[in-house]
């Protein structure tokens, strides 16, 4: 195989984190009265001899971002970065493209490192479209005569034609974005680092965008290094991932393997997977808990079957009670819905708490993420809607390899369908 | 592929620094280039503000000093005089304002990219030189007016630009590191801009101040550097004083020094304080 163009050691970044009710996070700004102040307390200590206990000082705590980091990248891969906010993905890009300094360890590159850790770095509201091109191009690295070469490109791209003249500040916020990261994709570098940029622009664009950094890591075989919270990007852009957990890589490897990880690991702390529960103070007829039993830890694999199970707290018992819920995707649209008419429901005669499960012998989802909402209502005459709890237990669904079963390098693509059905074919000749 | 290996690490002092710098130049062109262009844009006048502000400056204190005082002209009509000192004097004050704030205007570049961050200050500096050569205008239109003709010593002029240039570095380096870490200078900046005019031989000749005090004044390292040019711009008379000039030469070249050596050493930690 190819050289590493990458080689990360050791590395460690700490920041000194100062709690100060101005500012309960991050740095505060040093004014030169602090300065002043610490020292003429630390005098008046010599001389006072004070009983002042030598603390280690409170208001000031050390926190490591990154901590003994280590991995090696290759020609040509494309690698995610994964984990959730504050685990260090963004520090780590930081200090691979110089942006700050880390504090333990060393990090080789081989090559020119163009990050992009925002889109729109140096972009001036002031002025038009066509010099912010030149201004954001200087930024990112690229030289005069390169943004010359390409910006037909740049501004085909953008589909910003009309508008190269007007000050940006007047351009709409898609625009804007789409200019912004059409510069981006045009840069040239051996290694590109990217920061969750691709959650811009419409849909359509979002499409485009995830197209041309396919086209950059694949087709033009440069290495780049990704960091995302779409699971969907990072899965179709990427075949290995690093994990990062509170500083630390958790796992490195596989991108599936990563991903789920990543997304069991998610609910860990709060809430346990696929899981809601109802806030105390509710009172009435009301959802007390829900579940969803998926094959693994919040993670469905296609085709597998799956129960659903509901804890109705009902106070006022009620003949026309009735109970559905619907299956909703990331993108909030509906995707399946499944209700319980049954006139002889023992909640509707008692009150008290009652199970009700929702068995699917076989839930042929496609590959993403969904979630619940919840209808508790009076049926007709009028109807009358009791509780609805929206966007609970959320689940994942897998489509369990990332290839297709015998066809190989035939991927499952994210956002193919919605509904994947289980059929059998048959040809023969007439 | 470029197979050069950059290692980063903790405290390196990368040889590759000034190398960088090299290789980014086209971005002191940038930055200047975008900050002329914002600088005038939505105004009316534009670009005349550059030559408004002083030429008014220049009336106040020809009046003030010149009429009212009646101070020395060394020979030659006071607004000449003035206006040879104007010109370093305000390249010197903006470049102060603009670039002890540069940093902290370009914060999201800052800690969104890489690039030698001595650039920013450093084409803040550049834009002042824009106006400065604008305003040159202004003295070119004075000669005219009063049909005066400078000598020989007009030539040495770019070595007194030179060094007006390396002193508005020098302490451009020092506020705009300073001010990322202290707010304060946020403050303390336009009150060395007020003091200096007084306190620099902008309105009057250098040559007012009694001479057992010239090398204790000579520390103002502006004043090497107006006399510089009252010396070439205006000829005859005009003289130099020598030590004093020495000395303020010394301290500009130590302020470009300490300047860079201390914002080199700010500098990595600008992204995570800024």
């Amino acid at each position: 195989m190819s050289e590493p163009v990458i080689r990360v050691e050791n590395l460690g970044k700490k920041y000194i984190l100062s709690h100060q009710k101005e500012n309960t996070s991050g740095y505060r700004y040093k004014a030169l009265r602090d300065i002043l102040s610490e020292k003429a307390k630390a005098v008046a200590q010599k001389f006072g001899k004070s009983e002042v206990k030598k603390i280690s000082n409170p208001a000031r705590e050390e926190f490591w971002a990154l901590k003994e980091v280590g991995f090696e990248i290759r020609q040509g891969e494309a690698v995610g970065i994964i984990g959730r906010n504050g685990a260090g993905k963004s520090t780590l890009l930081k200090l691979l493209s110089r942006i700050t300094e880390p504090t333990t360890g060393k990090i080789s590159i081989q090559g020119r490192v163009a990050s992009l850790l925002e889109v729109g770095t140096g972009f001036h509201p002031e002025l038009t479209g066509r010099e912010n091109i030149f201004l954001n191009g200087s930024v990112m690295g690229m030289s005069r005569v390169e943004i010359k070469k390409k910006f037909d490109e740049i501004v085909a791209f953008a589909e910003v034609e009309k508008f190269l003249d007007t000050p940006v500040k007047r351009y709409s916020s898609g625009m804007y974005v789409r200019l912004a990261f059409s510069v981006a994709a045009h840069l040239e570098p051996e290694i590109l680092v990217v920061d969750e940029v691709l959650a811009v622009g419409d849909a359509a664009f979002q499409k485009k965008c995830l197209g041309k950094m396919g086209d950059v890591a694949t087709k033009e075989g440069r290495t780049v290094l990704f960091v995302s919270h779409s699971m969907q990007a990072i899965a179709q852009l990427t075949k290995r991932c690093i994990l990062f957990d509170r500083g630390k890589i958790q796992f490195d490897g596989n991108t599936d393997k990563a991903v789920s990880l990543y997304i069991s690991g998610q609910r860990d702390d709060n809430q346990k997977p696929a899981f809601y529960q109802a806030p105390l103070t509710k009172t009435g007829n009301h959802l007390a808990w829900a579940q969803v039993h998926a094959s693994e830890g919040g993670v469905h694999w296609w085709g597998e079957p799956i129960t659903f199970e509901f804890a109705l707290q009902v106070e006022e018992p009620n003949e026309r009670l009735r109970f559905l819920f619907l299956v909703v995707n990331e993108l909030q649209q509906p995707i399946t819905k499944f209700w319980f008419f049954d006139s002889q429901a023992p909640f509707l005669r008692e009150s008290g708490r009652f199970i009700v499960r929702c068995h699917v012998p076989k839930l042929r989802l496609y590959a993403g993420s969904y979630s619940l909402s919840t209808w508790i209502f009076k049926r007709r005459e009028p109807q009358i809607l009791l509780e609805s709890v929206t966007n609970i237990c959320p689940f994942e669904v897998s489509m369990g390899s990332k290839e297709r079963p015998g066809l190989l390098g035939y991927e499952w693509n994210p956002g193919e369908s919605i509904y994947l059905e289980d059929a059998t074919w048959e040809t023969f000749k007439k | 592929m470029n197979t050069k290996e950059l290692v980063i690490e903790a405290g390196r002092s990368e040889k590759r620094y000034w190398q960088d710098l090299w290789i980014y130049r086209e971005l002191f062109y940038f930055l200047a280039w975008r900050d002329i262009l914002v600088r005038y844009k939505q105004t009316i006048i534009g670009v005349a503000w550059a030559l408004i502000r002083p030429f008014l400056t220049m009336v106040v204190f020809s009046v003030v000093f010149g009429k009212l005082a009646k101070l020395p002209s060394e020979g030659v009509p006071y607004p000449i005089l003035v206006f040879a000192a104007m010109l370093p004097w305000q390249f010197f004050a903006n470049s102060l304002a603009e670039s002890s704030n540069s940093l902290i205007a370009n914060a999201n570049l800052v800690s969104k990219v890489y690039f030698p961050r001595l650039i920013v200050p450093a084409s803040s500096v550049i834009v002042s030189f824009v106006d400065f050569l604008i305003s040159g205008m202004i003295l070119l239109g004075l000669m005219a007016w009063y049909d005066f003709v400078p000598g020989w010593r007009i030539l040495t002029l770019p070595l007194f630009i030179l060094i007006a240039f390396v002193a508005a570095m020098g302490a451009g380096l020092w506020l705009a590191s300073l001010n990322v870490e202290y707010r304060d200078f946020r403050y303390i900046v336009p009150f060395i801009v007020q003091f200096g005019l007084y306190i620099s031989p902008v309105g009057f000749s250098s040559k007012v101040v009694p001479e057992q005090w010239r090398l204790l004044y000579s520390l103002n390292p502006m004043v090497g550097v107006i006399d510089g040019f009252r010396w070439a711009i205006l000829g005859g008379e005009s003289q130099i004083y020598l030590p004093g000039f020495v000395l303020s030469l010394a301290i500009v070249v130590l302020l470009l020094w300490t300047g860079i050596w201390y914002f080199r050493k700010m500098e990595r930690t600008f992204a995570d304080v800024i």
